[in-house]
């Protein structure tokens, strides 16, 4: 079905979000949104399923304008929608995540199990989906959109939780989906991943549209031409030197992880200062529970656990923190933010040392500096629900102590443009330049394998020894992460 | 106390609870979509005096049942107008309404004080009654008792096994996530909030009608925020608040029974009983202490156990919900 956006315009209070939005969106095609942080795709993408409700402007299918106000309008046009941060039911199982919506079929746990088998995705309807990665939530809802058998379907950065493989099979979905002359939005921040799967990418900017191009396979020219596009300069990526320091920072002895689901034993494990350890392997597999319990958020149910020759087995989050712990949660509406308090609030509350008064001058430097540094679109007084995805993403990270000695991140540049990629990686080379080792989580394994020294792969609740990362390629990391060891 | 005694014991109390698990689950219903309604107290005076004299006027028990319901879903209304549409403190509307509605009460109750009116007849059920032990405690009673039983089932069952049901939870949980699905979260609340405001309606004419038979000043305060906390002990399930419910009726007639035994404790004591009793049921339900309770069983048990005794409120409890 052929989409028209037609001269949409949306506005948050002072912020345009989106100003004078045109462009098409031919039937049988798949059809890219790039844009920086803030840029207002998730927006537009937002008024067309009839989420959010648009100022002015019209939407078109083919060439017939369209009411749509509300969901249900959007659900009668056939839009579906994979929003970017998960917007599903924490309290209830993942059958009933499938199942809760007006209209469509009452799926059962068999037909669940079916298509999730088609993706390789692994599913057990019984279980309570607060308990799984923000990846498999999005798989959820993904099948739950594939199932219901859309006529235009809008993926806002489905890519982050997915492994290689399952990546290759959503792919070929939509690719599926365009044959069948339906179309297909992919909003992303993945240059590789726009390339390799659509045929045409719209870049906007500042609540504009720069422009669209078709993209052709095998053109080399075109990465570089839409980096410019987004960012009117070029952008090279950073690399981390390698550590030599053998000064050992976090020591894990005789360690057994274990939550509702797996159970993960590390016999020993050594992390020096200033190192960056990836952990890869697919979402759920073990790496949040092992971040969890170096964060001290999750007590191991046995062995011991050490920071800088500081036994910090069995305390309380507090005595993590107090030794330079710090850990940024993939869920960061949920776990690293609070809805409802403004970013200089976020200072005040990490800043707090005791005192009965706020400081509001220095609340308001304070997020000033955050604000500047990681260059967050927003304002000290900004609630930080009302932030675009990626900027509470940089908010998440502007809001780390000084001074840790270990960083734990999930999916630390989920939702981040590339430049604050890059911009945020320099960051975090610096803190390790400074002796903290970082650890992180995420299913980019390009990630893993540019920033990490040695990294852990996770699957099927063992845990690998550690792989340095010399010579190491994305492929052969994704074979491993396949079991192939 | 011999075997006869306990029988009809637990039948007084099994049939006494019977109003307090109507209004508890009424208020379950109307939580579970996300809104607080705290008028339940004031309502159950309102709606009994209602009730009582529809069917004093009607010479129909029945009629004051209806009258009843409506007098509940009414002030429902008014919660619902000021919680959802205009957004206002869900706690601060319920609270002020349940002051209002017990004074009401005494006020229109003034010329029925000690009258008359229709009772819910007695009904022995066929077959079922004559079942040893079990019998004579649940099936020799009336039409409201065996009610509570249907509205015990039908709630649990509409809650996690029909669609409308998973859609209510729904919306209590994550409204925005539910709007995205196409449901029409504001009316669904104000559905909700009208269904459980008639339940608790409904609860007050039992008594009236039936329980209490009856009427005078401030007949059955009280009962109302029992049924509250009983909505929280139960963790939001219609199957465990009713079995607060009981708990709370069994424990409060033994202990009136020991009351007039035990003459050592001040008599003030038994009544509050029950209320520690609950407050021990509540650390251990919401706690933590469950979930080290149930790292000392293996993997597979872990989770049943769990989901049986974890009590979580919906997520967006007492939250407005507004479109962008
Ligand atoms: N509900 C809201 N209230 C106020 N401002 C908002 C709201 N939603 C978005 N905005 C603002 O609108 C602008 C565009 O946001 P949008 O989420 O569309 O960006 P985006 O292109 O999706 O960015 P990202 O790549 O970070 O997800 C941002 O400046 C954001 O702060
Ligand atoms: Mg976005």
């Amino acid at each position: 079905m052929r989409l028209e956006f037609r001269n949409i315009h949306k506005t948050f209070g002072q912020v345009h979000a989106n100003n004078d939005v045109s462009f098409v969106v031919e039937a049988g095609t798949i059809h890219g949104l790039l844009g920086e942080n803030g840029a207002g795709k998730s927006t537009l993408v937002k008024m067309l399923t009839g989420f959010i409700s648009r100022d002015s402007g019209e939407i078109l299918f083919d060439d017939k304008p369209v009411l749509i106000r509300t969901p249900v309008d959007g659900i009668r046009q056939g839009v579906g929608m994979l929003h970017q941060d998960p917007l599903d039911f924490p309290a209830l199982t993942v059958l009933e995540n499938f199942r809760a919506m007006a209209g469509g079929r009452w799926y059962t746990a068999a037909d669940l199990r079916k298509l999730a088998a088609e993706f390789n995705f692994d599913l057990d309807p019984e279980e309570q989906a607060g308990n799984l990665t923000v990846g498999e939530r999005q798989q959820i809802e993904l099948l739950r959109l594939l199932a219901l058998g859309v006529r235009t379907l809008v993926l806002d950065e489905p890519t982050t939780g997915i492994s290689a493989h399952q990546k290759d099979q959503l792919f070929a979905a939509m690719r599926t989906l365009a044959g069948q002359g339906k179309s297909v939005i992919f909003v992303s921040h993945k240059l590789e991943d726009v390339e390799e799967v659509c045929d045409y990418a719209t870049v906007m900017r500042r609540g504009g549209v720069v422009g669209s191009l078709p993209v052709a396979k095998g053109d080399d020219t075109l990465a570089a031409r839409l980096v410019d596009m987004m960012f009117g300069r070029e952008l090279a990526l950073p690399s981390k030197p390698l550590t030599t320091t053998p000064t050992p920072a976090l020591v894990l002895e005789d360690v057994v992880l274990e939550d509702e689901r797996l159970s993960i034993h590390v016999p020993k494990f050594i992390a020096p200062c200033g190192e960056v350890i990836g952990l890869a392997g697919l979402e759920g597999s073990g790496q949040r529970l092992f971040i969890l319990a170096c964060a001290g958020v999750q007590a191991p149910s046995r062995g011991q656990i050490h920071l800088r020759a500081v036994n910090l087995t069995h305390k309380p989050y507090a005595a993590y923190q107090d030794a330079g712990v710090c850990y940024v949660p993939a869920d960061r509406m949920r776990e690293g933010l609070v809805p409802g308090l403004t970013i200089q609030e976020h200072v005040a509350l990490r800043d707090g040392s005791g005192e009965f008064f706020l400081n509001t001058t220095a609340m308001q430097q304070g997020a000033e500096r955050a604000i500047a540094e990681y260059k967050i679109r927003g304002t000290p007084t900004s609630f930080v629900e009302r932030l675009s995805g990626g900027n509470q993403q940089r908010t998440q990270l502007a809001l780390m102590p000084p001074d840790l000695k270990l960083i734990l991140m999930e999916h630390p540049t989920r939702g981040l443009d590339i430049d604050s990629t890059i911009w945020i990686w320099k960051l975090l080379i610096d803190r390790c330049a400074q002796g903290a080792t970082i650890m992180f989580a995420s299913s980019d394994l390009d990630e893993i394998v540019q920033y990490s020294d040695r990294v852990l792969v996770f699957s099927g609740g063992q845990v690998s020894e550690p792989i340095s990362t010399q010579g190491l390629t994305a492929d052969r990391l994704g074979e491993m992460i396949g079991g192939k060891f | 106390m011999n075997t006869t005694e306990l029988i009809s014991l637990l039948a007084i109390a099994v049939a006494a609870a019977a109003p307090i698990v109507i209004a508890a689950i009424g208020e379950t219903i109307t939580e579970r979509v996300g809104v607080i309604n705290l008028s339940a107290d004031g309502v159950i005076l309102l709606a009994g005096l209602g009730g009582f004299v529809a069917a004093q006027t009607t010479k129909n028990v029945w009629i004051g049942f209806v009258a009843a319901a409506i007098v509940g879903s009414l002030v429902a209304l008014v919660v619902a107008f000021g919680a959802i549409t205009l957004k206002q403190s869900q706690t601060a509307i319920g609270f002020v309404l349940a002051l209002l509605c017990t004074d009401l009460s005494s006020f229109l109750g003034a010329p029925f004080v000690l009258t008359d009116a229709p009772r819910v007849p007695s009904w022995p059920l066929p077959l079922l009654s004559d079942i040893p032990y079990l019998g004579p405690i649940l099936f020799h009673a009336d039409a409201v008792v065996y009610f509570t039983y249907l509205l015990i089932g039908v709630s649990w069952f509409y809650f996690y096994k029909t669609r409308p049901g998973l859609l209510l939870r729904s919306v209590g949980e994550q409204p925005s996530a539910a709007f995205a699905r196409g449901v029409p979260v504001i009316a669904t609340r104000y559905l909700y909030t009208i269904v459980g405001g008639a339940l608790v309606g409904i609860a007050g004419a039992a008594f009236t009608l039936d329980i209490k038979a009856g009427w005078t000043f401030r007949h059955v305060a009280g009962y109302g925020w029992i049924a509250l906390s009983l909505v929280i002990f139960g963790g939001w399930n219609p199957l465990k608040v009713a079995l607060g419910a009981y708990l709370f009726g069994i424990t409060q007639s033994l202990l009136g029974k020991a009351q007039s035994v035990v003459t050592l404790i001040p008599s003030q004591v038994f009544p509050i009983l029950p209320f520690v009793f609950m407050i021990l049921v509540l650390m251990v339900s919401s706690g933590d202490l469950v979930d080290r309770m149930a790292r000392l069983f293996p993997l597979g048990v872990r989770r049943a156990l769990l989901r049986t005794l974890r009590a979580t409120p919906p997520n967006s409890l007492g939250k407005p919900f507004e479109q962008d």
